[in-house]
C-alpha cells in the first residue's frame, strides 16, 4: 500500500523514518559520519585511529573504564564534566527543536531563545544581589525559561497570523537576539561591568549566592553543576508531555497532519504557538543553566561565537526527536566537541586547530546524512530484501 | 482475446506482520483481455499487484512472462519487462507538463545531454493518438483535472512500452462521465492487444469491461470466471462469502423536528468566488436527506461551512436548536455534529497514529480519555478495542498504526468515530468512496438505523444510485444553488436533468 506511506508532512515523514529504522537509523547515521570524519583525518596525514582515540581521551569518557587510574583518571574526569556540561545545553537546546519537529515545525531559533534566557538569567542574578539565594536562583531560572518562551512564541505567533514561515522568522530572531545581546553587554551598555573602568565588553558577573550547586569537580574548574540534572528531567518531562497529555496529542497531530487535525476540531494555528513557546522555555532554560553554572559573566564574543543552539539541531535529527535518543547524541556531540577542543586533544596526535573542524565536519555529515534517511533506509531494506531471497 | 498467456502468478504468498496478504494466490491474465480483480477491502488486491509491479517480493511463489519465469528486485525491472501500473493515488509531479511527466526516467536526449523537449511532445502526440487518449502534451499537470491526469498516467506507463497494464481502481477518483471515457481508452488499448488488470469495487463497472474476473477472499482466490454468466449477486456472494443486499432495505422515515437549518446561506471558496449561492433546508430527525449534484457545484464548501471549517459570508446555520455563528469546528463538533469527510486519508484520519489515536481524535481533551490536560492512553485503548469490534474493522488492532489499514477499514474507523460521539446531526460526505460492496452495505446499514435513533442525516455523494437508495428527500445543488427538491420517489433521469442544469423545480 505505497500510496499510504506518504506522509504529508516533513514531521510525518520523519516519523516514519524513525519507525522504519527503529534504533539502527541513528546509529548508522553516525557510524558513517564518523567513518567519513575519519578519511579528513587521513587526508590531513594524521592516523585516524589514534585520532579517535585521542577525541575519546579527550572528551573524558573514558572514565567511563574502571582500569584508568591515578593521574590519568582525575584528568578524564575534569574533561567529562566538560563534556557533561556541553551535553546539559545540548539536550536543552536539541529538545528546544525536537519539539518543533514533532509539531512539523522547523526551529532553527534556538540559538536566539537560548541567548535570550541567558540574558535575562545574568540580569537577574547579577541585580538583587542582597536577595535571598534559593530565591534569586529560581527568579533567574523561571524568567529566562519564560522569556525564551515568549521569544520562541513570536515565531509561532508570526506563522499563525500571517503564515510567516518559522524557519524565516527564527533565523531573524535570532540575529535580534545576537545584537541586542551584544549591545547590552558591549561598551557602555546596560549590563556592562563597571569592573576596570567599564573598559572591556563584558557583562558583571552574576551574584555566587546564584551560582548552581556543583555535585561533581572542583567549582572553580567548572565541575559539573546540578544542571545536569535539569537536562535530565526535562527529557522526561518531554517524553511525558508528548505522550501522556492533550496538549502532546495535538501537537503530534498537527505534526503529522495539519488537515486532519483541523477537521478534528483542534486549533492548528494555537497549536503552533504553544508549541513554539515550549520549545523557547528548554532553550531558555538552557542559557540560564549556563550562566548560573559555569559562566557566570558573558561578553560581547561569549554571545557573537555560541553556537549550541545549531548544534542542537544535529542533536535532534540525529537524536530522531525522541528523548532517548537526544540524550545520546547529545552526548556524542558533547563529547566531540570537548574532546576536539584545543584545551583537551592530544597535540602531538592531531593538529587542535584542525580538530575543531572535524566535529563541524561531522555534524553536517550527520545532517546531511539524516536528510539522506532515505538512502539508510534503502541500504537497511536491501539489507532484509537480500536476506529473503537467500 | 487470444487463449495466449501473457503472465502466470503462480502460489504467490505475501505476509504482513500480523496478516497474511496473500496466501497462495494463482492468476493468469491472456494476451488481449481484460482481467478484473475484485475483493473486499484488504483482501490483497493491490499487494498483489504491487508484487507484480517489483514493488513487493513475495514471500513465496512465482512469476511467468510468456512462460519464462521472470524475478523483479524493484519496479525498473518490471517496467522493463513491460509492465506499467497506475496506482489509485498516482504520482505525477504538478509543476511539469503532461509531456515531461511522461517522458520522466526515460527522456529523449538531444546532443546527448539536453533533454529533447519537442521529440518527447511528438512521441506523446503519437501515442495520444494512437490509442485515443486526448491530452495536451504542453499543459501542466497542476491545470488539468484528475480524470486527464490519469489518462497522463496511463500514457506514462504506455510510453515505457507496457503490454500489461495494471489499472488500481481508476474510476473510484471519476465523475461516470470521466469513467465512460476511460472505458473506451481500455476498449481500444484491448483491441491493440495489451492485457488490462482492473481493479475496482463497482461491480456493474467489472461486468461491462472485464473479460474475466478473479475475485480474492481475505488474501486467498476464490475463483477466477468469465464474464458471460456472472451476476452482481453472484460476484458479490463470492467476494463477501455470504449473500450481500446491494439495494438498501429501508423502511419510510418517521420525521421529527429539524436538527439541522440552513438559512439563506452563501460562501466563497479559496479563490473568492461564490460557490453556495443562497442555500436554503432543513434536515429533521429521523430523515436522510441527500445532496445530488456534479462534483464541483458547491458541495464541498456547503459541508465545510456546516462544519465550521469555512468562514460563512452570510446566512444562518441551526443546529439542534441553537443558532450558531462563526462557530469553530470544535465548538460544531460539541454542539452535536458528526463528520464524515470526503477524504479520509487527508481529513479523516492521522494515518500515523494509531486506530486508538484515530478514534479519540475529537474526544481526546475529556473523560474518559483525559482528566485536567492528562491523557490516559490505556482509555483509548479500551475504548477503541470495543469500537473496533462492533464496526467490524479488520486488519489491525488498538495500536496499529491507521496507514496500514485498507481504505474500507480506514473508513470503518472514521465512521465509528463519528457514530460513536452520539452525534444529533451525522453528515456524511462520500461515505462509500473506495469501498468494497460489503462494506457499503455495513455502511448503508448503519445509516438507516442512525436514522431510527432519531439522528438527523445529510448525505452528500456523487454516486447518484447511493443517493437514490439511502434518502427519504433530495437536494439537488446546481452551481451553488438548490434547483430540485424531491422525494425519495423520483427517477435517475429527473434528476439527472437537473443536476445538469437542464431543469428547475424548486426556488
Ligand atoms: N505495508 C503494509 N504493512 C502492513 N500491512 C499491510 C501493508 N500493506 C497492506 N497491508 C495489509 O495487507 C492486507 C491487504 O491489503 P491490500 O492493500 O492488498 O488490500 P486491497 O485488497 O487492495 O484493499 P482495498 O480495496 O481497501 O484497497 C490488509 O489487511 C492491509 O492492512
Ligand atoms: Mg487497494
Amino acid at each position: 500500500m505505497a500510496e499510504q506511506d506518504d506522509a504529508p508532512t516533513v514531521a510525518g515523514r520523519l516519523a516514519l523514518a524513525q519507525r522504519a529504522g527503529g534504533a539502527a537509523g541513528p546509529v548508522l547515521t553516525a557510524v558513517f559520519a564518523l567513518l567519513l570524519g575519519g578519511f579528513v583525518v587521513l587526508a590531513t596525514g594524521a592516523n585516524p585511529l589514534s585520532t579517535y582515540r585521542a577525541i575519546f581521551d579527550g572528551s573524558g569518557l573514558n572514565w567511563l573504564f574502571p582500569w584508568v587510574s591515578g593521574s590519568a583518571r582525575s584528568f578524564a574526569a575534569t574533561n567529562l564534566q566538560q563534556t557533561l556540561l556541553l551535553t546539559t545545553a545540548l539536550v536543552l537546546c536539541g529538545l528546544a527543536v525536537s519539539v518543533g519537529f514533532r509539531c512539523g515545525l522547523f526551529n532553527i531559533g534556538g540559538q536566539g531563545q537560548y541567548i535570550v534566557g541567558s540574558i535575562f538569567a545574568l540580569w537577574i542574578g547579577s541585580s538583587f544581589v542582597t536577595m535571598n539565594g534559593p530565591l534569586h536562583v529560581v527568579l533567574a531560572i523561571a524568567a529566562a525559561t519564560l522569556t525564551g518562551a515568549a521569544y520562541a512564541g513570536i515565531a509561532g505567533l508570526l506563522k499563525a497570523i500571517t503564515g510567516a514561515h518559522e524557519v524565516i522568522s527564527t533565523i531573524m530572531l535570532n540575529w535580534i537576539a545576537v545584537w541586542v545581546g551584544s549591545w547590552l553587554v558591549g561598551q557602555g551598555g546596560a549590563l556592562q561591568s563597571h569592573a576596570n573602568g567599564a573598559s572591556v565588553p563584558i557583562s558583571s558577573a552574576v551574584a555566587p549566592a546564584t551560582h548552581l550547586h556543583v555535585f561533581w569537580g572542583n567549582p572553580v574548574l567548572q565541575g559539573l553543576d546540578v544542571g545536569f540534572f535539569f537536562a535530565l528531567a526535562a527529557l522526561v518531562v518531554y517524553a511525558v508531555l508528548l505522550n501522556r497529555t492533550t496538549l502532546g496529542f495535538e501537537l503530534r497531530a498537527v505534526g503529522f497532519n495539519p488537515e486532519a487535525a483541523r477537521y478534528a476540531g483542534i486549533a492548528v494555528a494555537r497549536t503552533y504557538v504553544k508549541t513554539m513557546a515550549i520549545a523557547g522555555a528548554f532553550a531558555g532554560l538552557a542559557g540560564a543553566i549556563d550562566v548560573l553554572g559555569w559562566e557566570f559573566q558573558l561578553g560581547v564574543t561569549d554571545i557573537q561565537t555560541s553556537q549550541i543552539g545549531f548544534i542542537a539541531i544535529a542533536v535532534a535529527v540525529l537524536g530522531r526527536n525522541r528523548a532517548l535518543g537526544v540524550f545520546f547524541s547529545a552526548l556524542l556531540f558533547g563529547a566531540l566537541l570537548t574532546g576536539t577542543s584545543t584545551r583537551n586533544l592530544d597535540a602531538t596526535v592531531f593538529r587542535p586547530d584542525l580538530a575543531g573542524n572535524l566535529t563541524l565536519i561531522i555534524q553536517g555529515l550527520v545532517v546531511l546524512f539524516v536528510g539522506a534517511d532515505v538512502l539508510m533506509l534503502w541500504l537497511w531494506n536491501r539489507r532484509r530484501r537480500l536476506r529473503v531471497a537467500t | 482475446m487470444t487463449d495466449e498467456l501473457v503472465l502466470e502468478m503462480r502460489g504467490i504468498t505475501k505476509k504482513f506482520p500480523g496478516i497474511v496478504a496473500n496466501d497462495d494466490v494463482s492468476l493468469d491474465v491472456r494476451k488481449g483481455e481484460v482481467h478484473a480483480l475484485l475483493g473486499e477491502n484488504g483482501a490483497g488486491k493491490s499487494t498483489l499487484m504491487n508484487i507484480l509491479y517489483g514493488l513487493y517480493k513475495p514471500d513465496e511463489g512465482q512469476l511467468l512472462l510468456q512462460g519464462k519465469p521472470a524475478v523483479f528486485g524493484s519496479a525498473k525491472d518490471a517496467i522493463q519487462a513491460g509492465i506499467g501500473m497506475v496506482h489509485q493515488h498516482f504520482m505525477l509531479i504538478p509543476v511539469m507538463t503532461v509531456a515531461e511527466n511522461i517522458v520522466l526516467g526515460n527522456e529523449p536526449v538531444r546532443d546527448g545531454v539536453l533533454l529533447d523537449e519537442r521529440g518527447a511532445e511528438e512521441r506523446v502526440r503519437e501515442l495520444s493518438k494512437q490509442y485515443g487518449l486526448a491530452v495536451d502534451p504542453t499543459a501542466l499537470i497542476a491545470d488539468i483535472t484528475v480524470g486527464q491526469q490519469q489518462r497522463v498516467a496511463i500514457l506514462k506507463a504506455l510510453y515505457r512500452g507496457a503490454e500489461i497494464l495494471i489499472l488500481d481502481e481508476p474510476t473510484a477518483v471519476l465523475t461516470p462521465q470521466e469513467a465512460t471515457e476511460l472505458f473506451g481508452i481500455v476498449r481500444s488499448l484491448r483491441a491493440d492487444g495489451k492485457s488490462i488488470i482492473f481493479i475496482s469495487h463497482k461491480l456493474n463497472e467489472v461486468l461491462e469491461i472485464a473479460d474475466r474476473i478473479t475475485v480474492l477472499r481475505r488474501g486467498k482466490k476464490v475463483a477466477t470466471v468469465s464474464r458471460e454468466g456472472a451476476t452482481e449477486e453472484s460476484l458479490a456472494r463470492a467476494m463477501v462469502g455470504r449473500d450481500v443486499l446491494l439495494r438498501v432495505d429501508k423502511p419510510p422515515a418517521e420525521a421529527g423536528e429539524p436538527l439541522l437549518q440552513v438559512d439563506d446561506l452563501h460562501v466563497f471558496d479559496d479563490r473568492g468566488i461564490e460557490k453556495v449561492r443562497g442555500v436554503s433546508f432543513a434536515v429533521r430527525a429521523g430523515e436522510i436527506v441527500g445532496i445530488a449534484g456534479v462534483d464541483g457545484n458547491g458541495q464541498s464548501e456547503l459541508i465545510d461551512a456546516i462544519a465550521g471549517l469555512r468562514k460563512i459570508e452570510s446566512g444562518t446555520i441551526e443546529l439542534a436548536g441553537r443558532t450558531l455563528e462563526h462557530a469553530t469546528a470544535r465548538e460544531m463538533l460539541d454542539a452535536g455534529l458528526g463528520h464524515i469527510p470526503e477524504d479520509r486519508q487527508v481529513r479523516g484520519l492521522v494515518l500515523e497514529f494509531t486506530i486508538a489515536e484515530n478514534i479519540a481524535l475529537h474526544d481526546y481533551a475529556e473523560p474518559p480519555d483525559a482528566k485536567w490536560g492528562w491523557l490516559f492512553p490505556k482509555k483509548l485503548v479500551e475504548r477503541a478495542r470495543t469500537l473496533i469490534r462492533e464496526f467490524d474493522v479488520r486488519g489491525g488492532g488498538p495500536l496499529s498504526r491507521a496507514g496500514t489499514l485498507s481504505g474500507g477499514n480506514q473508513q470503518k474507523v472514521v465512521v465509528a468515530r463519528e457514530i460513536a460521539r452520539d452525534p444529533r446531526v451525522l453528515i456524511a460526505a462520500q461515505p462509500t468512496r473506495g469501498l468494497d460492496v460489503g462494506a457499503i452495505e455495513f455502511l448503508h446499514r448503519r445509516l438507516v438505523d442512525e436514522r431510527a435513533e432519531g439522528r438527523a442525516i445529510l448525505l452528500v455523494s456523487l454516486e447518484l444510485d447511493e443517493i437514490l437508495s439511502l434518502s427519504d428527500r433530495i437536494l439537488v445543488l446546481y452551481e451553488g444553488e438548490l434547483v430540485g427538491e424531491h422525494g425519495a420517489d423520483v427517477s435517475e433521469e429527473e434528476i439527472g436533468l437537473e443536476m445538469l442544469g437542464g431543469r428547475r423545480t424548486a426556488a
